[in-house]
Parts: structure tokens; C-alpha cells; sequence
């Protein structure tokens, strides 16, 4: 089990100048299921589509089995592909389109007909064998496709979205029919997905991946208890982000309170983001155990649980998932359990821009000029320029803007919004605002002059 | 009949005018003799008439040959153009059509004239030339069409599967891309059997084509005749696309031009 049976090492890939994947690290254990997991844009199916041969890396290699396998084509590959939408050949039938990758190969006529059968009772297509595909309904299709990559007995199964066009209960259906087909086969599965309820349904280990790098690769309890940082927490499942602050080991204060956790070893009074599931915050009736009160301002139904929103005492807004609702305006005592706070490092406490100087008072960064005080420095001087989220202002208008962008990511921190911005030119900046944005939305970004500030570069090329 | 649906009714009288009753006096005037008769006359003296069966059977080889002929030329043409690794521009596309938009008259006179000032003497092969340069995009554009809208997933899907290149073209792409073919062939074998000026500028009317005599027999004033000619070729045009009949809809859908 622990054999590795693929090998990507520092495989990098643009198209134009977009970088789809930026020296990606990974490894597949022999019979294991593996997921990626990204939203759209990721990189994860051009991941896949390189390990199934369609697309060869700009950088690095593909070992499979040991063996380098970067430039063989797809047809010499030891894997098969279920695509996104099929791909069932229209002029051939259910049994022509399983038996093509066998007849190619030579198989026998006879043994074709038994592996055919084999494989229509394993993905319980039995008697379909003569329809026309075209006739099939998304699922049928599905499981035709599926039967069509197993049927050539490879080492690995790569399904790329494969549920996507299937609907919610049909696609919990085939969720389980997958899990159960992986058990049977025991073959490799590697999974592309951006639905992150499959992931961890599905996956013995999942790779998060954003914008072309991988992000955590775990366990789906790992991962979902885990989370590295903001991205993973936000991408799966519900969370509650905020930012805080480390005292000492075991002990983090956030939503201005204080708080006993478990994490060690991030040092002392350190700026930290804290992630505290839904699910993980508790009512009491007990003073003694209560850490902070809130009072209850919205309570929906949700099937199973209830979803409430709290305003706590100290001004923060927390999300919390009960099987007992409490009305709304109940003043509620709250606590968390040391075990349930999970705190990340911070990946960024400011923006910080490569800078030039491109004269007296003024400086240059995002491709635009601003404004600046750049006192003790020349013209043409290589610095750093630091703005802090909060100094970034977001307009609904470019008249008066220093350069424009479009909302790509939007986090709700409990009490503010930390927004990632992408530039007209493919560079990102974050925000901290107050203010409701969608994502997608087109903003003018301005940045006063006394709000950047200036400093040496990180010695590197001294 | 609901508001809606008289707005065709313009459509319907142009539809009457100008296919309905014309087709019906194609097949009133093959049954009538010079003298206004009903009789079988016309159509017999056709089965009967050596030299008009011998050139509506050269008309068929010689249309059969341009159609393949254009198969041959046409399909690289528009696998080159329909593949975005081989071909990113569009307007290499409308070069290709491009000559569908000039009057297929002159460009046929032309080329007679360029054969002439070469030196080349005129008849089957100049012919043959002339109906594959005129009739060549019609060929190309329904194929480079059905190609260009076909799922790339196929070709991968095929590969995945183990098939080498040239398998995936025989196995997946050339099976799919035969709406495209059959459109393309409509095109241009029905409107070849039929055509008398590629023949008459192209060979000096020293080839006589079906197409040829229908025209003669009418400029001769020999109506019925010709009526009884044009309305076995109408018979013809109308058992070819019964054949093709669930392919050409087919690629109708596709959208030849």
C-alpha cells in the first residue's frame, strides 16, 4: 500500500502567461483514492490532464511507477480517463464503445464478450449492451463511461468532475457506487473535483489546491480539522475565520477574548489567523463553563441542524450549528473547547510590493505610480512598499482611482471583510473593509500617499 | 388559423409561385407530345435514345469522379483547417470559401481562358479541373464545419484508450465527421450531374453533359422533351437524398453554409 505508484516533481505549466501550476510536489500511493480538490481555475484538471499525457510540463516530471513517463503519449500510458462529459463515442454502442480500448489491443472476440459482461454487471449496466448511447440519461451514461476505462484493467482510474453533470441525488448515489467500485477493483483513483463534500466523502487523501499551487494534503479529517490556512478553511465546509492573536503557547486571544488552545510553538504575542467550525461552538446554562455571550439574531432550519448567527458581547458575528435552536434575541452563554480551535500562521500581515522610485515623491508598484513620501531615497532605488489591508480603499467607480481590479476572494472575518483583489494585470492585493462586496465585482482601488510605506528590500542581492 | 401563423403566408404564395408550380409543369409538359396530348412518348424516346442515355451515364461517371475527386482534395484541406494547432486564423477559413462568393461563370471562364493561353488542350481533364475548383468548397466548408464543432474529448478519449494516431482518425474522427462528408457530397454531385457551362466553356462542347442537352432541347424550343430530360434528373436528385436521408438532416443541423 505504501508503494508509490505516481510521481510529480516540480512540475510547472503555463499557458500564455498565465501560470496554471507552479511547482507542484506530489506523490500517489499505489490503490489509494486521491482527490484534488480546487475551485475552478486551479489547475487541478490540467494536473490530471498531465498525468493522463494530453499535456506535457513546461518544468519537472512524471514518474510513474519509478519510470519517467513525461513524454509518452497518452495511448501508451497504463491508465485510463472517465471525462467530464463522457466522451461515449455517439456512433458506436453501449458494447462498441466498452470494447473499443480491448478490440485495439486484440483481445479474442471471445474473452472481449466476457469482460464486457464482466464490467456492465459490475457497474450494473447488464442489458444495455445494444443501446444507442445517445439514449442513455446522464447517470447510464456515466456508469458506461466508467465501465469503458475499467474494462482495459488499468493501474489507475483518473475521473475528471465525473458527478458534475449528474443531479444532487443521483450524484450521492454514484458517490457511494465509486467508493464501492474502488474497494472491488483496488486500483488507483485519482479524483478531480471542486465540490468539497465529494472530496471528503470520497477520498482516502485529499490535495487542496488555488491557483496553481497545492495548498494541504491530508486525510479529509486532516484537512478538515486542520485547515493550513485561511483558503482550506474557507474552501471546506463552514467556518467560522478571525483573526487573533498568539499570547503564549496554548493560550489565544480572538474576538477579544482569551481562549486556551492546543496549538504550541508560533511564539509569543504573534498576529495568527483562528478557525473555529460551527459546529464547535457550544451553548450553556453554566456560568462557570461560559468563556463569552452573544445574543442570537438570525436562526434558520437546515435539515439536520439549526443555523444561527450571534453577535457576541465584544462585537464580533459567529456562525454556529446546533440541533437546538434559540430564538432570536436570546442572550446565550458560549464556550469553545480548547480542541475545536484550530490557529494558523498568518500567510500575510500587509501588502508588501517590490517597489521602484520613479522620482521625488513618487513610486512605482502594481504597474501604476503613486504618490508617496520616498524622503531618503533616489530615483530609481529598488524598495519595499507596505500598505496595510485596512489603508486599501475600494471604490464602485475608476474616475478617482489608482488602478482597478475585480473581487476574487472574499472572506468574512466576524466583525470585518478581508478581500483579495486581482489587478487588471494578474497581481493580487488584499483588502480590509467594512463594506459588502460580491465576488466578481469590478473596484477601483486607491491608496493615499501616507498610507505606503516605504523600506529597504530583504537583502538578496547585496 | 391563429394570428401567429398567417405571417407565412407570404412565404407560402412565394413557395407556390415559384416551386410549386414550376415542378408541376416540369411533369405536365414530359407527359404532353408537341401537339398538347397526354402521352409516355417523351419518356420512352429518352430510354430509347442511344445518345442520350450514353451521356447522362458520362454525366453520372463524370460527377461521381468530381466527387471524389473533391472528397480526396477537400477532407486534409479541412482537417488542416478544423485542427487549432495547425490552423489558428479564421481568415484562413474564408480564403478557402472565398471563391464560393465569385460567380461561378466567370471564374470557369477564366480558367478556360488560362488553359488556352497554356497551351492545354481542352476536354475531360480540363473538365474535371474546372468542376473540382468550382465545386471544392462546397466539399471543404460542410467537413471543416463538422470537425471544427466535434467534441476534442472523442480524439482524447480514444487515445486514452490506446489508439494510435492514425487509429483515432479512422476509429472516432473520420466516423463522426461523416455528416460533414455526405452534406459536402450533396453539394456537389447533384449540382455536377446538372451543370452545362463548365462542360460547354471547359471543353469547347466537345464533352456533352446531361445538363447540356436539357439546355439544348430548351433553347431549341423542344419543351416537352426537355421537360421529360430535366424530370428524370429530378428523379435522380430525389433518390439521392432519400438515401442520405437521416445523415443529410444530420448535418443540415450542422449547418453546411
Amino acid at each position: 500500500m505504501d508503494e508509490k505508484i505516481i510521481e510529480i516533481q516540480h512540475v510547472s505549466k503555463s499557458f500564455g502567461d498565465k501560470n496554471v501550476l507552479r511547482d507542484i510536489n506530489l506523490y500517489v500511493k499505489k490503490g489509494e483514492f486521491i482527490t484534488l480538490l480546487g475551485p475552478s481555475g486551479c489547475g487541478k484538471t490540467t494536473l490530471l490532464r498531465m498525468i493522463a499525457g494530453f499535456l506535457q510540463p513546461d518544468e519537472g516530471a512524471i514518474l510513474m511507477d519509478g519510470k519517467d513517463i513525461t513524454g509518452i503519449p497518452p495511448h501508451l500510458r497504463q491508465l485510463n480517463t472517465v471525462f467530464q462529459r463522457y466522451a461515449l463515442f455517439p456512433h458506436l454502442d453501449v458494447y462498441d464503445n466498452i470494447a473499443f480500448g480491448l478490440k485495439l489491443k486484440k483481445t479474442p472476440e471471445d474473452e472481449i464478450d466476457k469482460k464486457v459482461r464482466k464490467v456492465l454487471k459490475l457497474v450494473s449496466m447488464s442489458d444495455y449492451e445494444d443501446r444507442d448511447v445517445e439514449s442513455l440519461s446522464g447517470g447510464q451514461q456515466q456508469r458506461i463511461a466508467i465501465a469503458r476505462a475499467i474494462v482495459n484493467q488499468p493501474q489507475i482510474l483518473l475521473l475528471d468532475e465525473p458527478l458534475a453533470a449528474l443531479d444532487l441525488k443521483m450524484r450521492k448515489d454514484m458517490q457511494i457506487e465509486l467508493k464501492e467500485m474502488h474497494r472491488k477493483l483496488g486500483i488507483t483513483f485519482i479524483y478531480v473535483t471542486h465540490d468539497q463534500e465529494e472530496a471528503l466523502t470520497l477520498s482516502d487523501t485529499i490535495v487542496v489546491m488555488n491557483e496553481g499551487r497545492i495548498q494541504q494534503i491530508g486525510t479529509p479529517i486532516d484537512i478538515y480539522n486542520e485547515p493550513v490556512n485561511c483558503f482550506v478553511a474557507d474552501f471546506i465546509g463552514e467556518s467560522n475565520i478571525l483573526k487573533g492573536r498568539m499570547l503564549h503557547d496554548r493560550r489565544v486571544a480572538f474576538i477579544k477574548h482569551e481562549f486556551d488552545c492546543v496549538d504550541e510553538g508560533f511564539g509569543e504575542d504573534v498576529p495568527v489567523d483562528v478557525v473555529v467550525r460551527p459546529e464547535d461552538i457550544y451553548f450553556t446554562t453554566d456560568p462557570a463553563k461560559c468563556q463569552f455571550r452573544a445574543k442570537v439574531n438570525s436562526c434558520t432550519f437546515k435539515g439536520v441542524h439549526y443555523e444561527m448567527w450571534v453577535d457576541t458581547d465584544t462585537g464580533y458575528e459567529l456562525m454556529i450549528q446546533d440541533y437546538d435552536p434559540y430564538p432570536v434575541g436570546t442572550e446565550v452563554m458560549l464556550y469553545i473547547d480548547p480542541d475545536d480551535i484550530q490557529v494558523m500562521k498568518k500567510e500575510r500581515v500587509a501588502n508588501v510590493f517590490e517597489a521602484r522610485v520613479t522620482g521625488a515623491g513618487k513610486v512605482s508598484f502594481l504597474d501604476t505610480e503613486f504618490a508617496c513620501d520616498t524622503e531618503g531615497f533616489a530615483e530609481g532605488d529598488t524598495v519595499q512598499a507596505t500598505v496595510s489591508f485596512e489603508k486599501v480603499d475600494l471604490l464602485d467607480h475608476e474616475e478617482t482611482a489608482d488602478l482597478t481590479g475585480h473581487v476574487s476572494v472574499i472572506l468574512y472575518m466576524g466583525d470585518h471583510y478581508h478581500l483579495t483583489v486581482k489587478t487588471e494585470t494578474g497581481e493580487n492585493i488584499w483588502v480590509d473593509t467594512n463594506d459588502i462586496w460580491d465576488k466578481g465585482d469590478f473596484v477601483g482601488i486607491k491608496i493615499l500617499p501616507e498610507d505606503i510605506r516605504l523600506s529597504k528590500p530583504a537583502a538578496q542581492h547585496e | 388559423m391563429n394570428k401567429r401563423s398567417s405571417w407565412a403566408l407570404p412565404y407560402f404564395i412565394f413557395l407556390v409561385l415559384f416551386v410549386v408550380v414550376p415542378l408541376v409543369l416540369i411533369v405536365v409538359y414530359a407527359l404532353q407530345d408537341a401537339s398538347g396530348h397526354f402521352s409516355f412518348s417523351n419518356i420512352t424516346k429518352f430510354f430509347t435514345d442511344k445518345d442520350a442515355l450514353s451521356t447522362f451515364a458520362l454525366s453520372i461517371e463524370v460527377a461521381l469522379e468530381n466527387t471524389a475527386l473533391c472528397i480526396l482534395i477537400g477532407y486534409p484541406v479541412a482537417y488542416i483547417l478544423a485542427d487549432k494547432s495547425l490552423n489558428r486564423s479564421a481568415v484562413t477559413v474564408v480564403l478557402f470559401i472565398l471563391p464560393m462568393w465569385v460567380n461561378a461563370l466567370m471564374r470557369t471562364l477564366a480558367t478556360a481562358e488560362l488553359f488556352t493561353m497554356a497551351g492545354i488542350t481542352l476536354g475531360k481533364g480540363t473538365l474535371l479541373f474546372g468542376m473540382c475548383y468550382d465545386y471544392l468548397p462546397f466539399m471543404i466548408y460542410p467537413i471543416y464545419n463538422q470537425l471544427a464543432k466535434m467534441d476534442k474529448s472523442y480524439a482524447e478519449a480514444a487515445e486514452d484508450l490506446g489508439a494510435k494516431p492514425l487509429q483515432v482518425f479512422t476509429k472516432v474522427t473520420l466516423p463522426l465527421s461523416m455528416p460533414g462528408v455526405v452534406s459536402g457530397v450533396m453539394m456537389v454531385f447533384m449540382p455536377t450531374v446538372s451543370t452545362f457551362a463548365i462542360s460547354e466553356f471547359l471543353t469547347n462542347n466537345k464533352i456533352k453533359l446531361f445538363g447540356t442537352i436539357i439546355q439544348e432541347n430548351i433553347n431549341n424550343s423542344m419543351w416537352n422533351y426537355g421537360a421529360a430530360l430535366s424530370l428524370v434528373m429530378l428523379v435522380i436528385i430525389g433518390i439521392t437524398t432519400f438515401l442520405q436521408g437521416k445523415d443529410s438532416r444530420e448535418a443540415a443541423e450542422g449547418g453546411a453554409i
